[in-house]
Formats: structure tokens, sequence, C-alpha cells
């Protein structure tokens, strides 16, 4: 019992950061229909800065979470002017040949610049975890849950709320027809693309202090977060937060009753059989033919 | 053997077919047939539910109920390249070929249900299957000289003037050796020259003992080359008879001007 | 390219080992005719068929596990009392097996996959390949997980006569592998230039139209898939018995990348085209050598990624059949102006 609610708030806490990645990289899907290859390096990327700053920098923990944020939605900026601006208009297999591109490049970059060997980035937090009756939690991830939720909650607000948010929705929903009615699609798509990096990097800022951060560790990042993302439905924002939270469960569960060697395989097992049975992925409207 | 001026038993026959998206009913009741070797129109306004009886019969959307009997076999539930198999094949709304192939290619693609021969043989490529591949290079010769479209065989489809592309469509379903055409709009987009091509086209395939199933919104040609026409409204069938009736069905006449009467020209 | 021209540029790499006496030369054209085998099966089902298929790899690393397991013999403990054990078995009749489990495993992603397309099917088959690798590292008793697969016999001894010394073994691997090349190149060109080639194009080019004529798209897509991952584990399986140390590396998606990287330069959906790109990108790492580290070699390999979709979209071997045509139409223009004073028998479009 104990152990199955010890699970149960893990999986919860890793679901709320897993969410994170698999709505930025829906967001940017259903927006824009470019597969982003390159969403685990953002994630890599918003640890590293959190490093940098943090650690070599000696900026406040927090603070150094909040430039990685802002460094890694102008990193997303970059990349969608530099990169996918002038290819409107072309199909999915070529923006993410593009987007595969920029992984490798950001990759080896990262590789080059930090080296492959691990770093940790230590955090403020007490040492001693919080007690919860039958289950314990590091505050670190405590922390992390609170910030995860925030974010989601955040980013729903501008989508829901603001103009910017209307105008993404319009595009979202018909982009020939949105930009009739004067929504200019270049700055919806640079937000698209910014906003769902700026998520990628908060959740490896988030994660990077709990686990350690080295260049590679966006390649199982981006794969779990397509798994996500197929498991909500491509596109689907509240699929993308569901399914983070179905990944960790399953993932946690996984590890703890059956083997922790297959972990990983879990979520892709997962999306195997989600796929078979329901091809558009568990949430997903039903797309017309014809 | 029915020829065009013996129409006989039904060949094909829908029967109380509905069609739901939803709580959206698209179809709903409809039942109509077609007899070996007639022209038979579907027409109706706008969002009458032509193309969905298409979808339905053609095995792309599937019926919420009723059946759609071809020749004595239940086409329900089937999938789109069993109906092509069982001698339906149907052209699209919007121009639908293989843009980057060549004229000459698409029609080779049509012929693969022709072309049989088992994966094997085909892979060891037996001398059997080299004929057989000759054999097709003259018959998608004998195709586009018949469509019209002989001299444009190395031209890439996609190049073609929009025209040409919609002959095109008709050579490539043509290829799949149909007994019975199933054409979405094929003279949409044509200009009157063509258009008047294209009728004698439709008698020359209804002469090769093909039976037509057409969706059209020019009504003259409609009602020049239909044996009969079938009109749907709101998803249910208002009238069926030859275009003479028809023309002056007070219903008909109703259901178009409630639409708007532009769709006449 | 013309069949001639095939030939004799098979005729040349064949006539290679009578000019060339460096060993690593051969090594460098040896690996690079693997994953030139690698990239035409590739191709088979990314350019053929329209199926972005990133999990390929999965089957190159099936292909060189069964051969590895096949030929040093292995246990498997499927009750407490029975125990199921191989012998090891010849190198030739390992291959075999790695290409046919390879196959089935391309039925069964091809079975699995048949509903979905474009952007899921790309992450089907990555997962896919994540799922074989994890089971390569975890199954230790099987595979020896991170430790490793060692002292794979290499297919070159199953030749009598050739153990004489280093480049010996170095050119009789490189003919095995030139000559499952050009085997599997007559394959994919024979499946291409008959119905089932016309009906994966018909897939790719348009579905809808496909299946309305007749054809049954899934089956040609499960047939691709079949044979594109049987390819691919012959790639596999000289790969474990040339290197003849296989570990769960050799799932790495980098190595499905440097195979799409092959595919989509030299021109996906052409004969030619990953063999193009096959040579270009094997030998690029030789040239790269020593300039750079590896992290810049890899680099520039994302960069030209970018740089041949932006400007040379359809890769190279379209391109310069574009050119070529367009500079013989020019040439007989010219001829024909000539001829006719200013009257052109061709009909020009515009």
């Amino acid at each position: 019992m104990e152990q199955l609610l010890q699970h149960l708030v893990n999986a919860i806490i890793l679901g709320s950061t897993y969410a994170l990645l698999g709505i930025g990289l829906t967001f940017i899907f259903g927006i824009m229909r470019v597969v982003n290859f390159a969403h685990g390096e953002l994630y890599t990327f918003g640890a590293y800065m959190v490093y940098l700053f943090s650690v070599i920098l000696g900026v406040n923990f927090l603070l150094a979470i909040a430039i990685a944020i802002v460094l890694g939605v102008l990193l997303g900026a970059a990349i969608e002017y530099t990169l996918l601006r002038k290819l409107r208009g072309a199909d999915v297999d070529t923006t993410m040949l593009v987007m595969i591109g920029a992984w490798i490049i950001m990759q080896n970059g990262e590789q080059l610049i930090w080296s492959g060997v691990a770093k940790s980035i230590p955090t403020p937090f007490p040492e001693e975890p919080l007690s919860l009756g039958l289950v314990s939690v590091a505050w670190s991830r405590v922390f992390v849950f609170v910030v995860a939720i925030a974010l989601i909650i955040l980013a729903q607000t501008i989508i829901q709320r603001t103009r910017l948010g209307k105008a993404m929705r319009a595009t979202f929903q018909d982009r020939d027809t949105a930009a009739l009615m004067g929504i200019n699609i270049n700055v919806i798509y640079l937000a698209t693309f910014a906003l769902g990096s700026g998520l990628a990097s908060a959740a490896g800022a988030l994660l990077g202090p709990i686990f350690i951060v080295m260049p590679t560790m966006g390649n199982l990042a981006v794969l779990k977060a397509f798994a996500i993302v197929i498991l909500g439905g491509l596109g689907n924002m509240k699929g993308a937060a569901i399914g983070g939270f179905v990944l960790a469960l399953v993932e946690e569960f996984g590890a703890g009753y059956v083997s922790s060697g297959y972990r990983d395989a879990m979520g892709f097992l997962l999306i195997i059989l989600v796929l078979m049975v329901k091809p558009t992925g568990l949430f997903a409207r039903s797309e017309r033919i014809g | 053997m029915n020829t065009h001026s013996m129409a006989g038993s039904p060949v094909l026959a829908v029967n109380n077919l509905a069609v739901h998206f939803g709580g959206l009913v698209a179809i709903s009741d409809a039942s109509f047939a077609v007899d070996e070797g007639e022209i038979v129109s579907l027409i109706g306004p706008n969002g009458a539910g032509k193309t969905t009886a298409f979808n339905v019969i053609s095995g792309f959307l599937r019926a919420t109920q009723g059946e759609i009997v071809y020749r004595g076999q239940r086409l329900n539930g089937l999938r789109p390249h069993e109906i092509a198999e069982a001698g339906l094949v149907r052209t699209f709304q919007k121009t639908s070929i293989f843009g980057n192939n060549t004229v000459f290619e698409n029609v080779l693609i049509g012929l693969h249900r022709v072309s049989a021969a088992s994966t094997w043989e085909t892979l060891l490529a037996l001398p059997k299957v080299r004929r057989r591949e000759r054999q097709l290079r003259d018959e998608v010769r004998e195709i586009l000289d018949f469509v019209g479209l002989g001299h444009r065989g190395e031209e890439l489809a996609g190049s073609l003037a929009y025209g040409e592309q919609r002959l095109l469509e008709i050579a490539v379903a043509l290829a799949a050796k149909p007994s019975l055409l199933l054409l979405d709009e094929p003279a949409c987009g044509m200009n009157p020259t063509e258009a008047l091509s294209f009728r004698k086209l439709l008698s020359s395939i209804s002469e090769r003992r093909i039976t037509i199933l057409l969706v059209e919104h020019n009504m003259r040609m409609v009602m020049g080359v239909s044996d009969r026409v079938v009109v749907l409204n709101h998803g249910k069938i208002i009238a069926n008879g030859p275009p003479a009736e028809i023309q002056k069905n007070p219903e008909v006449v109703r259901a178009y001007l409630g639409h708007g009467a532009q769709k006449h020209a | 390219m013309t069949t001639t021209m095939q030939w004799l540029f098979v005729a040349a790499l064949a006539g290679l080992p009578l000019v060339m006496h460096d060993q690593y030369f051969f090594h460098v054209l040896i690996m690079m005719g693997i994953f030139t085998i690698g990239a035409m099966s590739l191709n088979l089902l990314l350019g053929y068929t329209g199926q972005l298929s990133l999990g390929h790899v999965a089957f190159f690393g099936i292909g060189a596990y069964t051969s590895a397991l096949v030929s040093l013999g292995f246990d498997i403990q499927i009750t407490e009392t029975y125990t199921f054990v191989l012998a090891p078995k010849p190198a030739w009749f390992s291959l075999i097996c790695s290409v046919t489990l390879a196959g089935l495993c391309g039925w069964f992603i091809g079975k699995l996959s048949f509903r979905v397309r474009g952007a899921y099917f790309v992450i089907v088959t990555i997962s896919f390949a994540e799922v074989v690798r994890l089971v390569a590292l975890n199954w230790v008793d099987l595979t020896e997980g991170p430790m490793a697969l060692n002292n794979i016999p290499p297919l070159a001894t199953a030749l009598p006569g050739f153990d004489s010394g280093p480049l010996q073994r170095k050119i009789v691997n490189y003919y095995i592998v030139l000559g499952v090349a050009v085997f599997s190149f007559l394959v994919i060109k024979r499946i291409i230039q008959s119905r089932l080639g016309r009906a994966m194009v018909a897939l790719r080019e348009n579905e809808a139209l496909a299946k309305s004529v007749g054809i049954d798209v899934t089956r040609y897509l499960v047939l691709a898939a079949i044979a594109s991952a049987a390819i691919a584990g012959a790639a596999g399986g000289l790969y474990a018995h040339y290197v003849r140390i296989v570990d769960p590396d050799v799932f790495l998606f980098i190595y499905t990348v440097t195979m799409v990287i092959m595919v989509v330069s030299g021109g996906k959906g052409t004969l030619a085209g990953p063999v193009v790109g096959g040579v270009i990108f094997g030998l690029l790492p030789e040239f790269l050598r020593g300039h750079t580290v590896p992290e810049v070699q890899w680099m520039i390999y994302g960069a030209l990624m970018i740089l041949i979709v932006y400007f040379l979209p359809q890769g190279i071997v379209p391109a310069v059949n574009k050119w070529w045509t367009a500079y013989r139409s020019k040439r007989d223009q010219v001829v024909a102006t000539n001829v006719s004073l200013g009257r052109n028998p061709q009909e020009q479009e515009g």
C-alpha cells in the first residue's frame, strides 16, 4: 500500500514535467504541422542554462530557472525565424528532416561545449523530505511539480484568454481562413514555436537539477514527448497533458512492479498498443477523409 | 448481354441507406437502383448527400444503415480496393491523379487490377509476366487514345491543363476495367467545348457496356446523357425518373430554387 | 542512370582490388557498402511508399544480433526444466537467418502500422527501434547487454582458401559486401519496375486514388516493409560478421539518421539515389577525419541535411537528371533549329 502510494506520488510529479514537454510539442504540431525533433534539445538547453547560471555564474537558483525558460523562448523564436520561416507550406516530412538536422547540430554543439561528462546541479531545498503520512517527497520534487503545474496553467491561459491565443486557435482550426481574416501567420508561428520551445526548456530546467545533465539527455526526452503526444492525439493539448500523466504512471508502475530495466520501454510499448487500437491517438478528433 | 438500349435487371441496388456523422444526418433512408448499361445521374443541391452516397458505395465511408448490393454481392463492409475488385470504380470530385508521374504511368498504375500476377511471379520476372507487361503498355496506349490523351503520354500528369487532367482521371478509372463507373462531378471546371466532347466520351464509355452513375451539376449534360435521374435533397430521394419527367417535377424545381437557381448554369 | 552505366560502376568497384592494396581503404569501402545497403533498403519505404521509417536501424540491429547469436550459438531458458540450446552455426547460415528474422519483423511492423500514416508511422517505427534497443540492453542472458557479443565468426573464413592475410581478408569481405549490395540493388530494381513498385508509388502519390482503382495499399506497404527490413537485416548481418562485435549501440538513432541523409541527399524514390548518397556520406567522414572531432563531423552532417532540404529537395540524382535532360534538349534543339531553319519539329511546352 505504502509502496503503491509512493509510486503514485512519484508518477504525478514526473507526469507534470512530461505534460509540460508534451504540451509544447503538440502545440507546435497542432498549429504549425511541424514534427519538432529538436524539442528534446530545447529540453537539454534548459537544463544546461540552469547549470550555467546557477552553478558557474552563481545566480540565484530560481532566477536561473526563469532565465533558462526565457532563453528557451528566444532560442525557439530564432529557430523558427531562421529554419522554418522559409518552409511555409512544405510537407511534414520536409520540416521534419530540417528539425532532425537542427537536433543533430544542437546536440553535438552541446557535446562540444559541455563535454560528455554529466553535470549535476545542487538545489537550495532542504535535504529532509516532505512527509505526507505514508509517503515522503523530496522538496525539490515538490518544487518541480508546483512550477510545472503553474506553467501549464499559464500556457493554457495564454491560449484561452489572450488575443494572441485566440489568433493561435483560429490558425489551428484553419490556417488559410485565419490568414484571410487578417491574422499575421508569421507572428503566430513565431509565437507558437517560441512558446512550445519555452515549455520544453522549462521541463529541462526543472528536471535537470533532479536528475543529471548531459548532452544526450534530450534523446529520450524527445521520444517520450512523442509518446505523450501520440497518447493524447497529435495537436490535442488537453490530451497531451493527460498523456504526460498516463506515461508517467505506466513507467513508474512498470518500473516498480515489472522491471526497472524496461522502464523506458513502457512508453514505447504503450504507443504501439494505442496506435494499434486507435490509430489517431486516444483523444484525437477523427479527421474527415475526402 | 444487355446493351445500352435494352436496360435490364438492376446491377446496383442501394437499399434504405442511411449515413450519420455523429448527430448529423447526411443521408436518411435512400433507395435507388441502377440497371445494367444505364447512365444514371444523381443530382441535388449542394450538401444533399451525393458525394456521401458515392463515398459509401465505394467503401470510403461506412453506412449507418441499409445495404448496397452489386450483382448479388453485398458491398457493405468491403474496403475500397475490394469494391474496385468487384467492378465498381469511382473518380473523385476534386481532381485526383498521380501528379508526379507521367500520363502513361498514371494509366499503367490504373491497370494494376488487370495486370494480375502473383508477387513471386513478378519478383522472378517469369516470361509470362514480361509478356503481360508488354501487353499492358499496349493497353495504356489504347485507353489514352480512347479518351483523347494519346499525344500526352510522356508528360507529367500534374502539368496537364485542367480539362485534360479530368480526362486522365477517367482514363485511370477505365484502366481498372470497371463494369460500373462512378463519376463524381467529372465535368466540373470544364469549358463548354470540353464539356461537349466529354458528353461524347460518356456515350462511348457507355457503348463499351460500362454502366455509369454520375454526380453532376451541369444540368445540360445531365439531361442530355442520362437515361434516368435520381434527385437527392436533404439526404432523401425526392424524385427518380427519366430526364424529361424530372425537369417537370415540381418538388425538384422547388428544391433547386430554394437553394438558389444558380446551380443550373 | 542507364543499365550500362550501372554495370560499369560495379565493374569499376570489382576491379579496385587490382589497383589498391591498402587495408584501411577497403575498410572504408566495406563500411560504406554496408550502410549503402541499409540506405537502399530504407529508400524502398521512404522513397517509394513515401512512409518515413525512422526506426530503420531496428532491422539493421536485429540482423546484426541474429547473425551474431546464430553463429556464436546461444541458449534461452524457457521453463525451469527446459532450456533451448542452439549450437554455433556457420556464418553463411546465420546471415540467412538474419535476413529472415529481420524480414519477419518488417512484416510485423508493416501489419502493426498499416493504419497509421505520416507522423504516426514515423513514431511507431521509432518506438519499435527503441523497444528493440532496450531489449538488447536488458536481456543480458542472451545479448550480454552492454558487454557486447564478441568474437563473432567472420564471413570471410566461410570461403575456403582465403585466409592468408589481413588484406586478403579485407578484400574477401569487400567482395561479399559488394555482392550483397548488387543483389539487393537488383531485387529493389525488380520490385520498383514491376506492378509491385507501381502500387507502392501509387500509395505515396495518392492513396485514395490507388484504393479506388483496386490497389490493396496495405498489402504493398507490408510487402515494402518486409523487403526493406530483410535487406536492412542483411546489412546488419554483414556488419556483425565484419566488425565481429555487436553491442546495443547498433541501434543508435544516429545510424538511422545516416541512412536517411544518404537517401534524401542522393534522391529518394530513385534507384541510384541511395548509392550516390551512400558513397558521399560513406566517404565524407574519412575526409573530415583528422580535420575535425566527431562532434563537428556530426554537426556538418546536420547542416548538410538542412542545406539539402533547402537547395536540393529532390536530391542529387533527380537534379543531375533534370540538368542532363535540359542540356540534351537544348543541344537537340540547336541541331533541330539548324536542320529545319528555325522550325522546331518537337512540340515545346511553355
